[in-house]
């Protein structure tokens, strides 16, 4: 037995590139460099600026929802940049792919591989969980999640699928099969080395996190709403978060089980998706999209709250049509679950099959339409402002409905024979995921930053970044429907049709555009972070706000509100300060209990991380030895019963008092100078709308 | 205490019932009996564990019925029926076809 079971110097990039040199193996050896300097810069950062202590005691360590949900998102963004590298690594490869291209084949499978597993997995879900960790407790008036550690161990979950991937591209080599990874081609026989064993334990932990955080945002809506805040007077963000949540219940067993079937056919000699011996990979295919499919569902959706949202605050009018919002989206809860087989029309079973789910999958489309009409709706004759998010939801108004279209096209069995496994559906699915999750998520960000951190993002950058978004998709992403339609398969290395040329260059040109929306993006935060005493909002309500987060200080307080506040009607705080008695007086306070500091999740990261490699690359003692960590610190955990800290009374009040006295001295701000810096945060009273 | 000592009673109850359960689906292997019966008996006892483990573990029980709980069973009843007959339905036309 080796000590390092299958590892050794021969597995890294760098040997390829030394044996081999080739434009191939240096882009993979550049690759697994900026990881290494990435991480190593980061270290020296910390340690040149003394942020460790920080950084372990306010952020690792801390069981405090919105800090959990912002390292989701800080997580999520590092991943974004990698993702977005490789789609555009990807692109320029295939611009030159004309009989060859830079690239190996293989090399090019990795990167259609890690790239969809890193955007869907670990940019989407943590993006779309980190928001709603931070907002919906906030929504609903409370004080945390309902299990503030499971949480934490979420998070920790999800990072150790994170770092496993990162590890990938430094150490041996990722799964070549998608990231669907169907079997057989991903069973022992076909995919000999390491890579499926990367993609099983990124995704498994990940599962699991998923599953976790989705019964934690459930229990917390079900059970800690704020008194009178009934079902139907939640704010819709927190009411796609409800349907998003128990949709993670559901939809994520399904994945982590058949992968973990998958790592039995691999490890252990079983035959559930093997070709022979009773095998059936079709079964693959089939639990997978019961994932798969409601998995599109489960990100989109709390962008369709972020829409709500942005739509109802920046026209300064109520939501247009709640009930029908509402309905709408249990309704895409529940038929999301009904259309899974559309992705997998032409694996022969019969016609009455296929179109069965081809008319739940048309279906699916009515509520989405019936949003986008309330969405309009509540926009009509409404003051609307064009700040950041707006831009971003014109852009979503607009590209999304395109894209929902070609969705409903494909939804057509007989179509879909014609172009399925061609670029008309990547084309589809970026045309959905980038205008529908990713501007949603970036809008999203936009909008709640202040609450978090106590400052407004950069307008001026903020707003090139979402034009050169909305700009670089287009660029991108519409020549693919062309492409497609010309009969260009997907996860092409190289072709042998000049035709295909013009808009392989498009395409390419648009990712130089999309790699430029990151950079600005990435600009805004740093600008934003310079001059954040300038767009400082300490008040709390720089938008107007409807709902009740904006009636607290900004950057929020740990125990977020001072005394649970009383809920009488939907847009409980836009009432109040159209009846003009916002920010009352609060005669008593009490001690306010809350989750105390714990090293938990970070322990799971650590331990699941080390588990999963060692599981990679064979090294049985390694599995052992982290595998029994992460049971006996599941087991002390039972025994902790110094879980809570309290904040004193007079500790509240104080802070509390002091953000009273600073808005009474404050003259509020109009909605016209908004994005100026004399808006410190109260919104000064402004005509009603109806 | 006596609260206590009973939910410990509760709880070993349901641990006894569902090792016996599963006792049940492995034996059938051993024991050899025709395809259909090894399938039926599987079945039963997994169903049966569901209840054990719902009853036992999770304590819903019909008596103090919450009407959220309630909600979240047939919620989940209505999805495991689409996930598991729609994959009964799938996969049997697929078998078919390929005869
Ligand atoms: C932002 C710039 C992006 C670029 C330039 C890009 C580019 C690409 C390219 C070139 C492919 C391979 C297409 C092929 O099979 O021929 C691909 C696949 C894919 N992309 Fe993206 N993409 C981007 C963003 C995203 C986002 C935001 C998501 C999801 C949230 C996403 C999800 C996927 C998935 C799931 C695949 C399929 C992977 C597979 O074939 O297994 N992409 N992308
Ligand atoms: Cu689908």
């Amino acid at each position: 037995m080796k000590l390092l079971g299958n590892l050794n110097w021969d597995v890294t990039p760098f040997s390829d590139a030394i044996n081999d040199p080739s434009t191939n193996t240096f882009v993979a050896a550049g690759a697994a460099s900026l990881v290494i300097i990435g991480a190593v810069s980061v270290l020296i950062l910390l340690t040149w600026f003394r942020l460790w202590r920080p950084l372990w005691r306010d952020w690792l360590t801390s069981a405090d929802h919105k800090r959990i949900g912002v390292m989701y998102i800080v997580l999520a963004l590092v991943m974004l940049a990698r993702g977005v590298a490789e789609g555009a690594v990807m692109r320029g490869h295939q611009a030159m792919a004309l009989n060859g291209g830079p690239l190996s084949a293989d090399h090019f499978s990795e990167l259609f591989s890690t790239h969809g597993t890193i955007m869907i997995l670990f940019v989407a879900m943590p993006l779309v969980t980190g928001l709603i960790n931070i907002v919906v407790p906030l929504q609903i008036g409370a004080r945390d999640m309902a299990f503030p550690v499971m949480n934490q161990v979420s998070l920790g979950l999800t990072a150790a699928g994170a770092a496993l991937i990162m590890v990938s591209l430094v150490i041996g080599r990722f799964e070549t099969g998608g990231w669907t990874a169907y079997p057989p081609y991903t069973g022992k026989v076909f995919s000999p080395g390491e890579g499926p064993d990367y993609w099983i334990w990124s995704v498994v932990p990940a599962g699991l996190g998923s599953m976790l955080s989705g019964i934690n945002f459930a229990v917390t809506i079900y059970k800690c709403r704020a008194p009178g805040m009934t079902y139907m007077r939640m704010p819709l963000f927190t009411w796609t978060a409800l349907c998003t949540a128990i949709m993670m219940i559901y939809a994520m067993p399904p994945v982590t089980v058949s992968s973990l079937m998958l790592a039995l056919d691999r490890y252990a000699g079983f035959h559930f998706f093997s070709n022979d011996l009773g095998g059936n990979m079709m079964n693959y295919a089939n639990i997978f999209w019961m994932f798969g499919h409601p998995e599109v569902y489960i990100l989109v959706l709390p962008a369709y709250g972020v829409w709500s949202e942005v739509a109802a605050t920046f026209s300064a009018k109520q939501l247009y049509g709640y009930v029908s919002l509402v309905t709408a989206t249990m309704s895409i809860a529940v038929i999301s679950f009904t259309v899974w087989l559309h992705h997998f029309f032409t694996m022969g079973q019969s016609a009455s099959v296929n179109i069965a789910f081809g008319i739940a999958t048309m279906i699916i489309a009515v509520p989405t339409g019936v949003k986008v009409y309330d969405w309009m709706a509540t926009l009509w004759r409404g003051r609307i402002r064009m700040t950041v998010p707006v831009i971003y939801l014109t852009g979503f108004f607009i590209l999304f409905v395109i894209g929902g279209l070609t969705g409903v096209i494909l939804a057509n069995p007989t179509i879909d024979y014609q172009v399925h496994n061609t670029l008309f559906l990547v084309a589809h699915f970026h045309n959905v995921l980038i205008p529908g999750v990713l501007f949603g998520m970036l809008a999203g960000i936009h909008y709640w930053f202040p609450k978090v951190f106590g400052f407004r993002l950069d307008e001026t950058w903020g707003a090139r970044a979402a034009g050169l978004w909305v700009v670089g998709f287009c660029l991108t992403f519409l020549p693919l429907y062309v492409l497609g339609l010309m009969g260009m398969p997907r996860r092409s290395p190289s072709f042998t049709d000049p035709a295909y040329l013009p808009m392989e260059y498009l395409a390419a040109f648009g990712a130089v555009v999309i790699l430029g929306a990151l950079a600005a993006t990435f600009t805004t935060y740093i600008v934003s972070i310079r001059h954040r005493k300038w767009l400082a909002v300490p008040l709390g309500d720089p938008w107007d706000g409807r709902t009740l987060e904006w009636a607290t200080p900004a950057p929020v307080p740990e125990w977020n509100f001072a005394v649970i506040p009383e809920v009488s009607s939907r847009d409980a705080f836009a009432l109040e300060k159209e009846g003009g008695t916002p920010y009352a007086p609060v005669s008593r306070y009490a001690d306010i209990t809350l989750p105390r500091r714990t090293t938990m999740g970070l322990t799971v990261c650590v331990a699941t991380t080390g588990t999963g490699f060692a599981l990679v690359w064979h090294i049985w003692w390694l599995v052992i030895l982290c595998f029994t960590g992460l049971l006996l610190t599941m087991i002390a955990r039972a025994f902790a019963t110094n879980t809570e800290q309290i904040i004193p009374a007079a500790e509240v009040a104080r802070q509390h008092r002091r953000w009273l006295d600073a808005i009474a001295q404050n003259t509020g701000i109009t909605r016209d100078a908004e994005c100026t810096s004399a808006n410190r945060g109260l919104a000064a009273p402004d005509e009603v709308i109806r | 205490m006596s609260e206590e000592r009973r939910e410990r009673r509760s709880y070993l109850i349901g641990t006894l019932l569902s090792i016996l359960l599963t006792a049940i689906a492995f034996a059938t292997i051993p024991l050899d009996l025709p395809r259909g019966g090894t399938m039926l008996l599987i079945g039963i006892s997994a169903v049966l564990q569901v209840i054990v483990q719902l009853r036992f573990f999770l304590h819903i029980d019909l008596s103090r019925q919450k009407r959220e709980d309630l909600q979240l069973i047939l919620f989940s009843l209505l999805l495991l029926g689409i996930m598991a007959g729609g994959t009964i339905w799938i996969l049997t036309n697929l078998s078919q076809r390929m005869m």
